[in-house]
């Protein structure tokens, strides 16, 4: 530690490139072993091809057996051959299924199963950086890989085989296992979700009777990702799989698809780490919508609900997404929620930062878009000509000027009287908000007023105190009243300020006891 | 209602009401916000008959907007005509607590449990348990969720057939097929518990809990941790073994690192519960497990309890179970391969040394201790060194200074400043350990270096350092070893350090006293109104209006005035302002009779202002708040008095003369202690006459 730099000293805080580049090693992670007895050294079985065909079962039940043992990997040196033996054997066990017919029999069934169980289930490790931040950091990858990927890619022939009979399977690939499965998508291991969404993708498709399930599980793990715990690393992976689930729905869509839609889905675009998975997202919005037109609605309406307040990144993703929708909205539909989404969009428009404004100018260089809004120009222009009107003259931003010049022509050009109607009432319209504006100052003024004079009922509901009720005729003489109702704490305060006085100045005595409800 | 009466035109309710409906979100939030001054214009009937209905119906609104009316709500009980109307309460609060987002919801919760209270028996069966029943039979899982908040409210205050069926719907809820609602039964399961009839407990909560602790998930599971305190707390001792334990020694084991940290994290409370005999036979092997868990945050979480863990321990056995087996754990711990599991030990492995003693601290706590001293992470000898007190107290610090002052020289080297920062802070601390000889010695030389830091924050600290190890060690400490190196630093041609003497005076000269600022230091600050550098110069004006105080008036009026006066005139406009300032600050303008007597308590003056000024004082001052502490005398505090210039915070004593003898035993107020330069006034009531 002595030989630090002078600019070290001064700047503890080291550049996070830096810091990254320090941390060239790749950090694993892994919480599947947990010491219960060391591992017994593994011994080497024949190879199955070599093994008589009568022999043969028996010897893959052997080896799936063996790969039982599971191994410590943050422990580079141990067990390595032992390690390696496993590998091997999982390499061997995974063609065996993949290349032979007629091998998945009956019995075989428990002893695969278990064997991948034994081997994937675990309890995820402790994320090793508390605030991982997916788009930055490197994510910590799972210790045991070497093993595992193979794991996962002898479950994927397993299911994959011709021979594969769900019927069977559906004893040992049940409620249970899918759930289990399905706590692996927060792996942070990138890899290993890859294989998680293929492998959930086909279980899917094979099991009918596990679908309603897993579909709910996904809602629950979504549910908990917003309201609760704010992280899971499989969003993305999840949405996608739900994805091509949506596009397999049958018509018309059962209330708990629309449930679904409105209560997760929706919800879901609140999350702060929508970037990683705002594709996947929109993707199964929109594929309701193609499915259900009649969804958009209250669609629409949710996404407003949901609005971006600051975060303006998010906000573009929002205004992506509300034009995908419009790529596929119906006329009728579009008629429904044009007025509440142009106001946002004209807020929008206003946007200071740029990106913002200008993702919404770019609405108008859709075609399609531009046709609705030509049907319904008479609706449109009004609520969208304030802004553009104003921006056109004060927005920083050259590139959003010289948009909104363009779109202010093209409205002009859609319906020019309305536009010349527009332009000169602006000033009074302008000077009609700001008389609103201040009416309603003066309401509230007003109604400070009442309160102030209402001191009792003032502090008495500051405090939650069931209180006295005599707080409705106090509107006069506050300052008896203050003293009136005291409690103990007051009372001495008071009587100090007397003391004080002994006099009686009553302009000191006023001073404490306006002073009292501040005291606490 | 008088007054509401006659406002009639003046505040209809159409008119509120568009402004809560009104478009801009902020707006309708503000609207929100003062819904209670909207409730009092238009008076309780109204209340109840137009607003609330409107509130319930129409509100599809931003969480926030929501989140705010369910927060008002709750303290609505007045405006509505008191506690037999509080029931109108409960319909838009329903509505409110089905809301998906979870802040809404739970605000909503905690103002219905808040009004449960303003129920009477009566109106809690009629209107409030059905409102929990609907809830915890709702379709969507987030009205189920907030039912399992507002069981225990009403339970002690019902029918014993209503008991029953709370009873039953908070069975379902625990084993409600949607996790969140598991959770939420889970996270209640304790609090429910506490207002059941011990009977129940044993026959409903223990099965309850026992198959919470086993749910399949993990996030369900810990939760029937925390529950797990609150029910061993309520069963007597001989039941806790068969009904509680098995399900204790399984979450100690669980396969989920989540579950066996929080096992660890409520250890102590754990062990509180269970007492001493289940603890010997049973949390001590398990506590050694978490100790040497494979997950790191478990074996911090366990780290953190060792010293709580050893001090619960029963008298008769706390020793040979400590040696035999906590301390080998431990050993293990201070080499650990996690910096967290480390430092959390650090942070309480010296609170052992008082329970182990003298001779077992030595032989075998100290070389840990050292271990950890020499530690390759800051963070641990940091939590080493902070801790020391406790130490000082079995075997004296002299068995560790030898270890120790390597240690601390290399965090005062520390390339990162806040790791620099935070020995400095102990500082004053380990001083006071080491006593003056060996500060001198060894550590005064890495006091002064601090002061010629590259990081402002560090010299900032190193000068607040000083003045309170001058506090420490006294004036005449102070005249002997700092004073003249802080005053040698004036000369120095960087014009940053020539300021940290400035700064150094600012702290130091109440602490050193008129006499020692008046001859030494009054003369060097004035010097330095000569500095080239204008910011050397503005400080100068603004040290003299801090020192002021200290100074005697002679020396304010011959010396100092004339040099602010100087300096008033300066070229830069900086250093003109803050001259001019000066100036105008209190010790020169005050009328004199202001200051009629200063007294010192506790080493620092108070100034007696004449009663007159008192009253002025109040009466122009009318926003200052009253604090009473004692009968006697009441505290004003007065956040931008009138000597805000000079006093970022300036507190007014009262009293009656009888109690000066109890204002000088009082502890040293907050107040006082903090590192600014706040100034006290104290101001003398004479008593009243007797008549």
């Amino acid at each position: 530690m002595s030989a630090i730099s002078a600019s070290e000293k001064v700047d503890g805080f080291t550049r996070k490139s830096m810091r990254k580049a320090q941390k060239q090693r790749k950090s694993q992670g892994s919480s599947q072993y947990r010491t219960q007895s060391a591992p017994v050294e593994l011994s080497p079985l024949p190879q199955l091809k070599d093994a008589p065909s009568t022999e043969q079962q028996e010897l893959f039940t052997q080896k799936l057996q063996q790969c039982c043992m599971l191994f410590d990997f943050l422990d580079s040196v141990t067990d390595l051959k032992s390690k390696e033996i496993k590998r091997a054997t999982l390499n061997e066990l995974v063609d065996y299924v993949s290349t032979n017919r007629g091998v998945l029999v009956e019995t075989a069934y428990p002893e695969i199963t278990d064997m991948i169980c034994t081997n994937i289930f675990r309890t995820l490790p402790p994320s090793e950086n508390p605030d991982f931040d997916p788009e930055e950091d490197e994510p910590t990858l799972e210790a045991s890989w070497p093993h595992i990927q193979l794991v996962y890619e002898f479950l994927l022939r397993f299911l994959e085989n011709p021979d594969f009979q769900p019927s069977i399977a559906k004893r040992y690939i049940d409620q249970k296992f899918v759930l289990q499965l399905l706590e692996l998508f927060d792996s942070e291991d990138p890899r290993e979700r890859d294989f998680l969404k293929t492998i959930l993708h086909r279980i899917y498709g094979k099991f009918l009777g596990l679908r309603a399930f897993i579909r709910k599980q996904i809602n629950n793990i979504f549910l908990r990702f917003i309201y609760e715990t704010e992280h899971f690393n499989g969003v993305a992976e999840l949405l996608e799989i739900l994805g091509s689930i949506i596009n397999g729905f049958a018509l018309p869509l059962k209330a708990e698809h629309k449930q679904f839609l409105m209560k997760v889905l929706i919800p879901l675009h609140t999350a702060k780490a929508l970037s990683l998975f705002h594709a996947q997202l929109a993707y199964c919005v929109v594929q309701f919508l193609e499915k259900d037109p009649t969804l958009t609605e209250p669609v629409i309406r949710g996404l407003l609900k949901f609005w971006p307040k600051t975060c303006s990144q998010k906000e573009v993703m929002f205004l992506g997404e509300i034009e995908e929708i419009l790529d596929v909205i119906e006329p009728t539909q579009f008629k429904k929620i044009q007025e509440p989404l142009f106001k946002q969009i004209s807020k929008c428009v206003a946007n200071p930062h740029f990106q913002v404004a200008e993702r919404a100018l770019y609405f108008w260089n859709n075609e399609y878009i531009l046709s609705l809004i030509e049907e319904n120009i008479d609706k449109i222009l009004p609520i969208m000509f304030g802004s553009l009107y104003r921006i056109s003259k004060e927005h920083w931003n050259p590139t959003i000027v010289a948009l909104v010049y363009n779109v202010l022509k093209t409205l002009m050009e859609m319906n020019c009287t309305l536009f010349d109607e527009l332009t000169s009432s602006y000033k009074a319209d302008r000077q009609r908000e700001k008389k609103k504006e201040q009416e309603r100052d003066e309401l509230w003024k007003q109604l400070e007023e009442l309160r102030l004079s209402n001191p009792t009922l003032v502090q008495n509901n500051c405090h939650g105190l069931p209180s006295v009720q005599n707080n409705n005729n106090n509107n006069s003489n506050n300052n008896n009243n203050n003293s009136n109702n005291n409690n103990d704490h007051q009372d001495k305060s008071v009587d100090a300020a007397a003391v004080a006085t002994d006099d009686d100045d009553p302009d000191v005595s006023v001073a404490a006891n306006e002073s009292t409800p501040c005291a606490k | 209602m008088a007054g509401a009466d006659g406002d009639d035109s003046l505040y209809p309710i159409a008119v509120l009401i568009d402004e809560l409906r009104n478009e801009d979100v902020q707006l309708r939030l503000n609207s929100i916000k003062k819904l209670s001054t909207i409730a009092l214009a238009l008076g309780v009937e109204r209340t109840r008959t137009e607003l609330l209905p409107f509130l319930t119906d129409t509100i599809y609104d931003e969480d926030e907007v929501l989140l705010a009316l369910a927060e008002q709500l709750g303290n609505f009980t007045m405006l509505v005509g008191g506690p037999e109307y509080v029931h109108c309460l409960l319909p838009p609060l329903e509505s409110l607590a089905t809301v998906e987002e979870t802040v809404v919801r739970d605000k909503a919760v905690e103002s219905l449990r808040k009004i449960s209270q303003e129920h009477s028996p009566v109106d809690l069966e009629v209107h409030f348990e059905p409102l929990v029943k609907r809830l915890a039979s709702g379709d969507w899982f987030t009205s189920r969720t907030s039912a399992c908040g507002l069981f225990s409210v009403c339970y002690p205050r019902v029918s014993s057939t209503v008991k029953a069926e709370i009873r039953q719907h908070f069975r379902t809820l625990c084993s409600d097929d949607t996790p969140m609602v598991r959770r939420a039964a889970a996270s209640k399961l304790g609090e429910f518990a506490k207002v059941l009839e011990l009977d129940y407990v044993k026959s409903d909560i223990i099965s309850l809990f026992t198959a919470l602790a086993s749910d399949e998930q993990d996030s369900v599971r810990l939760l029937a941790v925390e529950a797990c305190v609150s029910i061993a707390t309520l069963l007597p001792q001989e039941d806790l073994e068969t009904l509680v334990m098995p399900t204790l020694r399984q979450a100690a084991e669980d396969k989920s690192w989540r579950v066996r940290y929080m096992v660890a994290d409520k250890f102590s409370e754990l062990q509180k519960a269970v007492g001493p005999e289940i603890t010997k036979n049973d949390l001590v092997p398990a506590f050694q497990n978490l100790l040497k868990d494979c997950e790191a945050e478990v074996r911090a979480a366990a780290a953190n309890k060792v010293k709580e863990f050893c001090e619960n321990l029963p008298e008769d056995s706390r020793e040979q179970i400590i040696m035999t087996h906590i301390l080998p754990c431990v050993k293990e711990l201070v080499s650990d391969t996690n910096q967290h599991v480390k430092s959390a030990l650090a942070s309480v492995i010296m609170g052992l040394s008082t329970i182990l003693g003298k001779d077992n601290t030595i032989e075998h706590l100290l070389p840990l201790f050292l271990a950890q001293l020499k530690d390759e992470c800051p963070e641990v000898r940091l939590n080493i060194i902070s801790n020391l007190d406790c130490v000082n107290e079995v075997i004296g610090i002299r068995q560790l200074s030898q270890s120790l002052l390597p240690a601390i020289v290399e965090l005062a080297e520390d390339a990162k400043w806040r790791v620099r920062l935070a020995i400095i802070e102990y500082m004053p601390l380990l001083a006071g350990q080491l006593g003056v000889e060996f500060f001198d010695e060894k550590l005064n030389t890495l006091c002064m270096a601090w002061l010629i830091d590259h990081v402002y924050a560090i010299r900032e600290a190193a000068t607040c350092n000083l003045m309170k190890l001058v506090e420490k060690f006294g004036a005449e400490w102070a005249q002997n070893t700092i004073v003249p190196k802080v005053l040698g630093m004036a000369n120095d041609p960087n014009y940053l350090h020539r300021m940290t003497t400035l700064f150094c005076i600012n702290a130091l000269s109440e602490a050193c006293g008129q006499d020692i600022t008046t001859k030494q230091m009054l003369p060097v600050v004035l010097k330095m109104s000569n500095d080239q550098v204008a910011n050397v110069r503005f400080n100068v004006a603004k040290s003299l209006q801090k020192i002021g105080p200290v100074l005697d008036s002679n020396a304010l009026q011959t010396e100092v005035k004339p040099v602010l006066e100087k300096l008033a005139t300066d070229t830069d406009m900086d250093v003109k302002y803050f001259a001019q300032e000066a100036i105008s600050g209190k010790h020169f303008c005050l009328p004199l009779e202001v200051i009629e007597r200063s007294v010192q308590v506790g080493g620092r003056v108070f100034f007696l202002p004449t009663r007159q000024n008192l009253l002025c004082l109040l009466n122009a001052k009318r926003d200052c708040s009253v604090q009473s502490f004692d009968k006697e005398i009441m505290w004003l505090s007065y956040p931008n008095s009138i000597y805000q210039t000079t006093l970022p915070f300036c507190t007014v004593l009262c009293c009656n003369t009888d109690c000066i003898g109890l204002i000088k035993e009082l502890p040293r107020p907050v107040v006082m202690g903090t590192s600014s330069v706040v100034k006290v006034l104290l101001i003398i009531i004479p008593p009243p006459n007797p008549r």
